[in-house]
């Protein structure tokens, strides 16, 4: 019954529009914080749910062509915890009733889009799926309807508008030179090699479109403004995990089981990779504002994902595939604690927050956790990811690459001491505007990022052997 | 309503209409019926439903802008027209060994067996179509 991860969100947002007078907000929160949490909840019991018995008559309309392997496994554990933690921080920072009712309403058409994205079995449902996420996307961000907000948007929206056109172009050319869109049936085309030159072209618009949609170097312009501008719960849902999904999960699943490709195409995407690593990361460092510091952390980090997808040895694409999901945990909490700043301070701007330490020491803490596993500090989680994908590109004879790697996780930990630094630790005798308490539910987003963060660098040798080399069809 | 929007919005309605056309010449009958009902038809409501929703632009903002900003790329549909007839004439696209297209068959097939996931992605389009309209148009501005 895999479609009921499409179905059930689907039937609980036609429900919240019912005209009913008692489906307001606070329902609607509830039923959506089940409904996201039961998600991660079920993947770590991932058997039952193979059940594969359909009602009689009502059967033939869940009966979708979807593929459910360890990696589609994988992402729906990811987004369960990254949306519900982006509905959490939404109940504490969007104040009006109509707002957040709308909020927790394009927040389900998201984890659709999400939700089906990673579950499609041909590139054009992918590609629908992956506009549905972008579409609601699109107006979470302006939902605050301010002049910077839009201009993000605006800016997202016009890049993605092109990687539209590219991605869909390409698509027409799979279909010319494959005869179909399923996966298997474009892998095929590949194997028999006799229309490579077409598909290779489509390979390449492909992968234009993608570079855009992911937010790497030099197609990141939209990224800053984007991640920094929005609401804060929509900034943890966007760097957290929509982009990921839509941008570096398609690129994942295309690039390492259906397309087979030459060298060259792969030379392009390490490149581009280290190009986003280094890059981005210096770029860091010149930021006075905490998110938009961030957004280029994470453009970094979306580089090693890149850089470890185009190595493609098995190990890489653990690597990858592990490092996906560290970053939307850790990424996330990074942007919480943001949202809580902002909440309590009303600016991310470094020189006006300053010496914060003792006024916020969950949130200093949590903070320290996120930004070590960053860094790539163990035993935290972002250590074992960082870790494997230098291994397996010495592995793979990428000396160079394999390097640079090592020496951008030293300028990530120096960008985020330094921020580290003058938000928690400078002692100031300017005292920020302070407008109350950070709510509980912000701490508890944070405590829990930071749990997952550290028990699964902690617990990792023990995850990796237990639940991840145990989902059969995973690199194997 | 503001005209020059709705003029915009005739000419996207035509515009897929004509692609229609050139859809059903090109023996996609089912992509011509699709194409017609929904980019001609269901797009074009919803379009003009979200301008019903619009508001006159003052006259201050309107001295602003220039009348003459599209003029300026008049010209563009010319080039690429010219260019297109360009590549047609000389660029010589290699001989490909393509599969046969899939035979034809029923739309009803198409739409509730083949397609369905589809069908429930524009459902769900429509649904954050229709909230994006209550978000920017509905609310009041902050």
């Amino acid at each position: 019954m895999v479609a009921l991860f499409i179905l059930v969100p689907f039937i609980l947002l036609l429900i919240l529009n019912l005209p009913f007078k008692f489906l307001k907000a606070t329902v609607a929160f509830w039923l959506s914080a089940v409904l996201f949490l039961i998600q991660p909840l079920l993947i770590l019991t991932h058997p039952w749910f193979t059940w594969s018995n359909y009602p009689a008559g009502l059967g033939r309309f869940l009966i979708f062509k979807l593929w459910l392997d360890p990696l589609a496994l994988i992402m729906l554990f990811t987004i369960g915890i990254v949306v519900f933690v982006s509905l959490l921080v939404a109940k504490s920072t969007i104040s009006t009733e109509k707002r957040s009712f709308n909020f927790i309403n394009l927040l389900l058409v998201s984890f659709i889009g999400m939700n089906a994205t990673v579950l499609a079995a041909d590139i054009f449902s992918l590609y629908v799926f992956v506009e549905i996420t972008a579409v609601a996307v699109f107006v979470l961000m302006a939902i605050e309807k301010n002049r910077f907000a839009i201009e993000g948007t605006f800016k997202y929206l016009v890049l993605s508008m092109f990687a539209s056109i590219f991605i869909l172009t390409s698509i027409a050319f799979f279909i010319l030179a494959a005869g179909e869109i399923s996966f298997a049936g474009i892998h095929n085309a590949f194997l028999v090699n006799s229309n490579i030159i077409l598909l290779n072209f489509a390979v390449a618009l492909f992968l234009c479109g993608l570079f855009i949609k992911c937010g790497v170097v030099p197609f990141h312009g939209w990224v800053p403004d984007a991640y920094s501008e929005a609401q804060s719960a929509v900034s943890v849902l966007l760097a957290g995990i929509a982009t990921k999904i839509t941008g570096v999960y398609v690129l994942m699943r295309l690039f390492s089981s259906v397309f087979v490709l030459k060298d060259s195409f792969h030379n392009l995407i390490m490149l581009i990779g280290i190009i986003s690593i280094v890059f981005a990361a210096l770029a860091a460092f010149r930021q006075n504002n905490i998110k938009r510091m961030l957004s280029y952390s994470s453009i970094s980090q979306v580089g090693y994902i890149v850089l470890a997808i185009g190595c493609a040895t098995p190990l890489a694409i653990l690597g990858a595939v592990l490092h996906f999901f560290n970053h939307a945990i850790f990424k996330s909490l990074l942007f919480v604690n943001a949202a809580s700043l902002e909440k309590k301070f009303g600016s991310t701007d470094m020189p006006i927050i300053t010496g914060l330490g003792n006024q916020l020491p969950v949130t200093s803490g949590t903070w320290l956790v996120g930004l070590l596993s960053t860094a790539g500090i163990p035993p935290l989680s972002g250590f074992w990811s960082k870790l494997i994908i230098i291994m397996a590109l010495f592995n793979a004879q990428r000396f160079t690459y394999g390097w640079i790697a090592l020496l951008a996780s030293v300028l990530t930990l120096a960008y985020f001491l330094f921020m580290e630094r003058n938000v928690f630790f400078i002692k100031t005798e300017a005292a920020p505007g302070d407008r109350g308490g950070v709510p509980f539910t912000l701490k508890f987003c944070e405590v829990l990022l930071a749990a997952i963060t550290i028990g699964a660098g902690l617990g990792f040798p023990f995850i990796l052997n237990s639940q991840i080399f145990q989902l059969k069809g995973f690199l194997y | 309503m503001t005209v020059r929007l709705l003029r915009s919005v005739v000419g996207l309605a035509l515009t897929s209409a004509i692609l229609a056309v050139i859809m059903y010449r090109l023996n996609s009958p089912l992509a011509a019926v699709f194409e017609l009902s929904v980019c001609s038809g269901l797009i074009s409501v919803i379009f003009i439903t979200t301008v019903s929703f619009t508001q006159r632009i003052s006259k201050e903002r309107l001295i602003i802008r220039r009348k003459e900003r599209l003029l300026r790329f008049l010209y563009l549909p010319f080039i690429i027209i010219i260019a297109g007839l360009l590549l047609l004439r000389y660029l010589k696209i290699p001989q490909f060994d393509l599969p046969q297209p899939a035979q034809v068959t029923d739309a009803r097939v198409v739409l509730w067996s083949l397609r369905h996931l589809d069908l429930l992605g524009q459902a769900i389009i429509i649904i954050a179509g229709v909230f994006g309209v209550v978000v920017f148009f509905k609310e009041p501005n902050k």
